[in-house]
Order: C-alpha cells, then structure tokens, then sequence
C-alpha cells in the first residue's frame, strides 16, 4: 500500500469534511433583514474606528522571527542525521556538538546583548 | 487495499471521531470547568445538559456571517479552513492501534510538525485580513508564541526520533513496545522531552497559561473578533481538534501509544490521549495566563537550550548503550 497516496487521500476527506461544514454554515445561516453599515466596520469596543489596522511591526516580531530561522535551520540539519546516529558512530556526534555548540554561541551572544529584553 | 481507499475509508472514521470527540468536549469542557468552580454547568438541554453540545453547534450554523467591509476578503474566508484543515489534517499518521492508521508514512513526525506549523500561518491570516487592530495584535502574538515554542517542540520530538532510530510514528511506538518504555524510559532524555513537549504544544495550540494571542481582557476576541458563524466555528473547533490530535501525537512518541496490560492497544491509545486531553483543560481552568515577555523569555532562555541538551543527551546515549536499544 502506497502511504503517501493514503496521507494525500485522508488530506482530501479532510478538505471535504471542512468545505461540507462551510456549506452547512452557507445553507443554515440567518441573512439580516436590514443591511447596517455599522455592522461591517471593525469592532474597537463601540468607538469610532481610528485608521487602518494594517501598520508596522514592532522590531521585537522580527527579532524572534530571525532566532526563529536560526534554531529551525538548525533542526532542519538534526532531522536527517537523527535517525541514522547509530552507524554513524562517535565522530559524527562530536561533530554535531561542535555545530551545535557554535549556534548556542550565537544564543549566548544574543542573551547577553538583551536581544530578546522587552522594555 | 488501495491507499486510496484505505485513507478514505479511515480518513472518515478517524475524522468522525476526532470531531465527535471535540463536540462533545463543548459540554465536557463546561461541566468540568463548572465543577472545578463549585457550579453546575449546563443543566437545562438534555439529561445533564448533555444535548448543549448540539444546540451550540446549531446556534452557531445559524449565526449571520459577517466579512467587515475593509477586510481582505479572501484571505479572511481562507483562514478558518486553512486553521481547520491543518489541525484536522495531523491525525493521518497518529497509530491508534498497529493496524488503526490512516497513513503510516515513514516521515510522519515532519509531516505532524510541518502540518501543525501550518496553524500559525491561518491564525496570521485571520488576525491580519479582519483589518482590526484586536485582530492584528492577536494575530502577532500568534506567531511570535508560535514560532518560538516551535523549537522547543520539534527538538523535544526528535529526542524519541533519536531513540527508536525512526521517523515514522508507529515505528517509533514499536520501539517503545519492544523496550517497555511504558514509563518514558529512558528517563533522562525521555520524561523531561515528554514535560518541554507537552509544554510548547499547549504554546502551539495557544491554551493557558500561553493564551495571550487570545487574552479577552486585553484584545476582545483576539484574532477571532471579527469572525462570526461558521467561520468563529472552525477556528474554536481547529484549537480543539489541535489540541486532541497534540495529546494523541505525545501520547504516541512519549507515552507508549497502543502499549499497556490488559486491554486492547486502541483502548490503551484512547486513554492515554484523552488524558492528556484533559489534562490540558485541568491546567486551562487552574491558571493564570503570562505575559508576553514572560512567555517568549521562558521559551528563549530556559527551553530551547534545555531541549537542545536533551537531543544530545538522547544522542550520547544512543551512542554508549547501544545494546539497551
């Protein structure tokens, strides 16, 4: 049996259980007898909308997301050697301590420096 | 049989359970929290209130559908399904029993962490295309929590990847059958991989304590504000789903899975996830919720480097007690 073509397959019952309760939710809804304006503005707990929500991100998002893409990197490396560490042996350990010590390095850097302080 | 068929035809056994299950967990969900406060929860629907289940789910089919007018229409409807299908999505590879699974891809532990990252990216899309500010702050503490406790999480996972020499989940519950690691043996590695993982998947599924992508005190309905219906549905019922299939995936890669005395695999399967299930709502219903920072410190400061030890010390002892495994 091909198990990729099962996953694929239950991904497909899946989609179809979702866009049935979409339609579900399509058929049974209430439509308003009265359209309101008001109704459709964004909700800021009864006051008047002040702009647009769509701004900047504060700095701090993109701090995370940078030692986000290091530690993920990192993992995307582990997972091969992971599950062929026993015939590989002891040299390829010490060889991964020494990659993983160097990024820990960089965590260490990065702590000290406050570079995930919040003020 | 075809895999075709076959993912069909558990595709919608499993599905069906995993959603009756979180379904019914609305009632569940209430009751329990109600007795953990002194109350009585719903009584009035059905013996116990057992039927407020269903008259949720009706009340919320019937809900009006409401897309505010500045919002980015197709990535507001693309969000809820994309948030439902990925959580949903998971339970493919999750062996229930040796013979009760969907797909026993032999990557399954990339195809569990890679689809449940996923979420973080509909819950994105829902905070920034309602266009309101609630939705949007939600939606960035989202993904800030998320991407940081994702480390510790897939690190966590690869400490029984490491161990079983697998990939594959059931691969690696055959390899906890074979080695009795009924009591997440061995202990170094396994118990404290178990705690960081159970952890960062209550991060992931943004439960309390980690629930500030959501805090009502602070952000209304956080990235859910401007959903109604349907849409607001499959959101509440994706963190459901998401944390059921999350309590089925730990109990499968720490807990032994199927393995137990006595009874059937599929019973002990069960319950093992569903207590954990519940112990997610034990903990949700007992604590506060962090702050931010507080939460983003913790994860950055104490369990990433904790998690990186544990891979290497799964490693090393992979390495000297070759004969054990």
């Amino acid at each position: 049996m091909n198990q990729g073509i099962a996953a694929l397959s239950f991904l497909g019952v899946t989609f179809g259980i979702v866009m049935s309760l979409l339609i579900a939710g399509r058929i049974l809804r209430v439509r308003a007898r009265v359209e309101s304006p008001l109704k459709h503005r964004p909700y800021e707990c009864g006051e008047e909308p002040e702009g647009m929500a769509w701004m900047q991100f504060h700095a701090r998002y993109y701090l995370v997301a940078l030692f986000f893409v290091l530690f993920d990197v990192e993992a995307v490396f582990l997972f091969p050697w992971s599950t062929v560490i026993r015939s590989l042996g002891t040299s390829t350990l010490i060889e991964v301590v020494a990659f993983v010590l160097v990024l820990m390095i960089g965590w260490l850097y990065g702590m000290r420096k406050g570079a995930l302080k919040w003020q | 049989m075809s895999g075709l068929v076959h993912g069909a035809v558990y595709g919608v056994l499993i599905l069906a359970v995993v959603l009756t299950t979180s379904g019914l967990w609305i009632w569940g969900e209430r009751k329990f929290a109600a007795r953990l406060q002194t109350r009585l929860g719903p009584t009035i629907v059905g013996p116990f209130g057992l039927l407020q289940a269903v008259a949720d789910v009706l009340k919320l089919l019937q809900k009006e559908d409401i897309i505010p007018a500045q919002a980015d229409r197709a990535l507001f409807n693309l969000a809820p399904v994309l948030a439902a299908f990925c959580a949903l999505g998971v339970a493919a590879v999750i062996p229930f029993s040796p013979d009760v699974i969907a797909s026993d891809l032999d990557v399954g532990v990339l195809y569990i962490l890679g689809l449940g990252a996923l979420t973080t990216i509909a819950i994105f899309l829902g905070g920034w295309a309602s266009n309101n500010k609630f939705a949007l702050l939600g939606g960035m503490r989202s993904v800030a929590q998320a991407i940081s406790y994702e480390i510790p999480l897939v690190l966590a996972a690869m400490v029984p990847v490491i161990l079983a020499g697998s990939l594959s989940v059931s691969d690696i519950v055959r390899w906890q059958v074979g080695h009795h690691m009924f009591a997440l043996w061995p202990i170094v590695p396994g118990l404290p991989a178990f705690g960081i993982f159970f952890m960062a998947m209550l991060a992931e599924s943004n439960r309390i304590p980690f629930d500030i992508p959501e805090a009502e005190s602070e952000l209304v309905g956080g990235i859910t504000t401007e959903y109604t219906g349907i849409k607001f549905t499959l959101f509440y019922m994706a963190e459901y789903v998401h944390t059921l299939v999350g309590s089925a995936v730990a109990a499968a890669l720490f807990l032994g899975g199927w393995d137990g005395p006595f009874a059937p695999g599929l019973h002990w399967m069960v319950a093992k996830t569903l207590v954990l299930f519940v112990s997610v709502y034990w903990i949700r219903w007992s604590l506060v919720r962090f702050r931010s920072d507080q939460l983003l410190t913790m994860c950055w400061r104490y369990l990433v480097p904790a998690s990186v030890l544990l891979v290497l010390a799964a490693a090393l002892w992979v390495q000297l007690f070759p004969e054990f495994l």
